[in-house]
């Protein structure tokens, strides 16, 4: 009898914390490979996030996927069956995120990917109505460069990308809008992440006599076309593009970078950013927390998509609560509309304003064009 | 393209190549005499650069932690080993060379201000850092299983390479790193200029072709590597130590690689995991000395330099295919013009 008391009571017990349960959220970061310098600074973000949302407690567990698109799709898959989360956060990188949408429609989880290409959202169907992300796209960064060209007198531009996804993309993207502007591409080349030389791709810009230089890489290995751009005399201005705004850059670069121009998230110069800007203090707000935590100058625009990512559960999740208890289908499906009906929420990187067929809701606001001096980032007005 | 580009492509391939012919060195030399296809050979230039980045930067490099844990498990092993076998008076040298050095290189890293010391004395200090890690690998890793057959040791290889990757993440980071020049400036040649750091890159590389040339050519200690390559039976029948050979060739393979690193990060971005492919296209020219042969290895790595800084001018999206696809012919022909002794393993 006594013991049949116990076992009633340790079930209503169980019950009990499975009614009141917590809210598991699945990250799933390239902290390791290739993407390394993106996925480190977003893992260090998941560590600064609040811990509850709308009083309920928030369990978070973050798994690497070294930059590798398997791994990636295993660790969703891990999230779904064994985890039962509620919905996935991640990946890092444009592959592993296109990959990961099966298992996230499948399950009907919903995910927020912290990866740039468009592809990853648009258009909305029917696997796609379950996923956001929370970078811009490679669109609003190329309109931005080619308006800061046609603006600066520019008419001819050589390209030199990555030869991967990255360099491929923006080649792509670009050569759309330069037609537009009517900019001439008169140089399409390629380099490596890991090269040590980019002197004949170079040589070969050099000789065809462009008025700008727009270097399509990511992190510090962009550094290396313009270090060799200056290095053989070029003097025309340098663009790069927004996937190498963080300090190991600017301290690779070093002196070289000086007068580049690039389109950036407004987090990158949130101090300078107009008092009026809703941005300004959400951003203000995401760099003094990791400063706080990893030192000055630390912070990095891709941490940032981590933070909004988060900025976009915390607004999404009181709302879904009221349809369900965490852990349950109605729960994610309350919690995919909710992200869907999320509007003017600022976060470091821009406002968002969630529709059924924009799934990451960012306008104009969600960049600036900055430029290099005296080896820091400045806002061009 | 104008003489000028064609001029300035050929000194990028030259410069290129000169780095790339030191590590088939020093890849022929591990294979000849180890019989290990040494693929964390890329790794000991990622290291050895950055770990000088490090020390210019005022930082004890982590690098030293590694040395200091494999020193201790070397120690621990080999200590062992002499207790059991009654050679106690072997002990102290195992303890001096493999503990107490690398404690006292940890002295002298603390005590000394990293930052205003001449380069030279920061690069002596990077290489006293990294070269010490390939005769600590070749005894915990390569040497207790020094007699298995090429495949295995190839297999051992790529594992420790992966190790060496992730510790490299972790001890750097995923960011690069760049030097400063030994000599900050360029020379203006008419033509062409000239950057001083590549004078340093193709002096220093003829220094160490030739040093090495001396080496075995002359000296004891080269003459014993030679035979060891030859006929690892027979030398040691002569009374050469097989593993004294192997530590040795690995710690030529670790200065060779730690030294070209130092070279060549004031005049590129190096990454914890760009040794690999740098490694790899040293790799290429070794193949086309078949492994064996030091002066086509040399040649063949020049080759690989030249044919790289070309083909980035003509087509760079094919730039690696281009290089990489040069084995296939290679392999061909070695195997057409090359006759088979089908010897046991």
């Amino acid at each position: 009898m006594k013991q049949k008391k116990l076992l009633a009571s340790m079930l209503l017990a169980f019950s009990a914390t499975a009614a009141m349960a917590d809210i598991t959220v699945g990250v799933t970061v390239s902290a390791t490979g290739p993407a390394a310098s993106l996925g480190i600074p977003e893992k260090n973000t998941i560590a600064l996030v609040p811990t509850t949302i709308a009083g309920q407690k928030v369990n978070i567990i973050v798994l690497d996927d070294a930059s590798d698109t398997t791994t990636a799709v295993k660790n969703a898959k891990k999230f779904v069956t064994e985890n039962k989360v509620d919905v996935i956060v991640g990946s890092t990188i444009t592959p592993a995120s296109l990959a990961m949408i099966d298992v996230a429609a499948e399950s009907e989880t919903p995910m927020i990917s912290m990866a740039a290409s468009r592809a990853i959202v648009d258009p909305v169907d029917a696997k796609r109505r379950w996923v956001y992300k929370t970078p811009q796209n490679d669109a609003q960064m190329s309109t931005a460069i080619s308006e800061h060209m046609t603006n600066s007198g520019v008419k001819t531009v050589a390209y030199i990308g990555f030869s991967d996804a990255y360099g491929e993309g923006w080649s792509n993207e670009f050569a759309g809008v330069a037609k537009a502007r009517k900019l001439d591409i008169v140089a399409n080349e390629r380099f490596n992440r890991a090269d040590t030389s980019v002197t004949g791709q170079v040589l070969k810009i050099i000789a065809a006599k462009p008025d700008a230089v727009l270097i399509g890489g990511a992190g510090t290995p962009a550094a290396l076309p313009q270090k060799t751009l200056k290095e053989k005399g070029y003097k025309g201005i340098i663009y790069q593009t927004h996937g190498v705004a963080n300090a190991d850059f600017l301290r690779v670069c070093g002196k070289d970078c000086e007068g580049t121009f690039l389109p950036a998230g407004p987090v990158l110069v949130a101090d300078q950013l107009p008092n009026d800007n809703p941005v300004k203090k959400t951003a203000q707000e995401y760099v003094a927390k990791y400063e706080a935590a990893h030192g000055k100058g630390s912070v990095s625009t891709f941490g940032a998509h981590a933070w909004d990512a988060f900025k976009l559960l915390e607004a999404a999740v009181p709302v879904a609560l009221k349809k369900g208890q965490p852990g349950t289908k109605e729960f994610r499906t309350a919690l995919r509309d909710a992200l869907e009906g999320v509007k003017n929420l600022p976060v470091a990187h821009g406002v968002f304003n969630m529709s059924a067929t924009d799934h990451l809701g960012f306008d104009q606001r969600a960049r600036v064009m900055v430029k290099v001096e005296g080896g820091s980032w400045k806002l061009v007005k | 393209m104008d003489f000028q580009i064609a001029l300035l492509l050929g000194q990028d391939g030259l410069t290129n190549g000169a780095i790339y012919a030191l590590l088939a060195l020093a890849l022929v030399l591990v294979f000849a005499v180890t019989r290990v296809i040494f693929i964390p050979q890329g790794e000991f230039v990622a290291y050895g650069a950055l770990t000088l980045a490090a020390l210019q930067a005022g930082k004890v490099p982590a690098t030293l932690w590694l040395v200091l844990a494999l020193g201790a498990a070397v120690t621990a092993i080999d200590s062992a080993q002499a207790l059991r076998h009654g050679a106690t008076r072997r002990l102290p040298r195992i303890i001096a060379v493999n503990l107490v050095a690398p404690l006292l290189l940890w002295l002298l890293l603390t005590s000394v201000d990293l930052v205003g010391l001449p380069l030279i004395g920061q690069i002596a200090l990077a290489l006293a850092i990294v070269v010490p890690l390939g005769p600590m690998l070749y005894r915990l890793a390569y040497q207790p299983i020094a007699e298995a057959s090429v495949l295995m040791l190839l297999i051992v290889s790529v594992a420790v390479h992966v190790v060496l990757i992730g510790l490299g993440l972790l001890f750097f980071g995923a960011e690069g790193t760049r030097t400063p020049a030994f000599t900050e400036g360029t020379l203006d040649l008419g033509a062409t200029t000239l950057q001083y750091q590549t004078l340093w890159i193709l002096a220093s590389s003829a220094v160490l072709i030739v040093a090495l040339y001396a080496f075995f050519g002359r000296t004891i200690y080269g003459k014993a590597l030679r035979a060891t390559a030859l006929n690892r039976t027979g030398a040691r029948l002569m009374g050469i130590s097989t593993t004294m050979a192997g530590k040795l060739s690995f710690t030529l393979a670790a200065l060779i690689g730690a030294f070209s690193g130092i070279l060549i990060s004031p005049v590129t971005t190096l990454y914890y995991d760009s040794g690999f492919l740098i490694g790899l296209k040293g790799f290429v020219g070794a193949i086309i000395g078949g492994l064996v042969s030091y002066p086509v290895a040399a040649a063949g790595a020049l080759l690989v330099g030249f044919l790289e800084s070309y083909s980035s001018f003509y087509a760079s999206a094919y730039k690696e295919v281009i290089v990489f696809t040069l084995i296939i012919p290679v392999l061909l022909w070695r195997s057409l013009t090359s006759h088979h002794s089908e010897e046991e393993e």
